[in-house]
């Protein structure tokens, strides 16, 4: 084990759940990302502005973060940039075709014990592992 | 108004867990997905913590007539498992142990490392418009809009 961060990864996790939550309360949807990017794709709608919104949250985060005088945690991203580009499309693809992504299946679809977001969850994590698994013990990149 | 407010906070709150908790850092979730090398756990509390939180959050909004800003809950409903849910959360699933992103950190990290997230995101986008080319994509019910996962 190695950097494991118990502390902050709960406190961190909370406040992801928190945010979940809130927006069900209060919104009554669900904190799905790759939903929530992937219905700005579609004609403007009513719909259009807290979708702009709560995204705008999302990127202002690490300058409120660092605004409340704390340091940012580090950052990085050794993937080459031919890499990111085809992950990247896998993974908005496969968010939309798989109806959801780490927080819309993993965070909102488990707490709402929904079965499709548990296989969801679980495909996406093994076939992930399995990923890491082939690209840095097999082909040790 | 409101609802465009409580959306960005929300977003906001959202960031901020992906910071605290490590996540907006795609070389931490590696190192969790790398269960045979120098494995971290922390993702795996990260989730622990904001299942059980979103999951009473759910059971609490359950219970009431309706939301505080909207006419009603509007959360996914099926239940069903179809090979599509499968076949994109694989997809999904490479893609991600692939960079260590998905898309809530990807955006969170936009401003910290700018080429490397952008040029992400915009792959993201693009994927997400290539599915609006499979056949009959917008008129299955996994692909009603805003009741995504």
């Amino acid at each position: 084990m190695d950097g494991f961060t118990p502390l902050s990864a709960t406190l961190g996790g909370l406040m992801i759940g928190a945010s979940a939550a809130v927006f069900l309360l209060l919104n009554g949807r669900v904190a799905g990302i790759s939903g929530i990017l992937g219905g700005l794709l579609a004609r403007p709608s009513r719909e259009t502005g807290w979708r702009i919104a709560f995204l705008a949250g999302l990127v202002l985060a690490p300058l409120v973060y660092a605004g409340l005088g704390g340091s940012l945690p580090p950052v990085t991203v050794a993937t080459s940039f031919p890499l990111l580009v085809f992950a990247g499309l896998l993974v908005g693809f496969g968010a939309r075709l798989g109806a959801g992504c780490t927080s819309g299946h993993g965070v909102c679809g488990i707490g709402r014990g929904s079965p499709r977001s548990l296989v969801a969850t679980g495909t996406f994590m093994a076939v992930a592992i399995l990923t890491v698994l082939v690209t840095r013990r097999l082909l040790g990149a | 108004m409101a609802k465009i407010a409580s959306a960005f906070a929300v977003g906001l709150l959202f960031g901020l867990g992906l910071l605290v908790s490590g996540m907006a850092n795609p070389a931490k979730v590696l190192a969790f997905l790398d269960v045979t090398g120098r494995w971290d756990p922390s993702l795996a509390l990260v989730m622990a913590g904001a299942v059980a939180v979103s999951a009473a959050g759910y059971l609490i909004a359950r219970r009431r007539r309706r939301p505080l800003l909207a006419p009603r809950l509007e959360i996914p409903t099926r239940r069903d498992l179809d090979p599509r849910l499968i076949t994109g959360a694989a997809i999904f699933g490479v893609g991600w142990g692939l960079a260590g992103l998905c898309p809530g950190p990807a955006l969170t990290i936009l401003t910290v490392v700018p080429a490397q997230a952008a040029t992400f995101v915009a792959a993201m986008v693009v994927g997400m418009l290539l599915f609006r080319l499979v056949p009959s994509a917008a008129s299955k019910p996994s692909a009603v809009q805003g009741v995504d996962a």
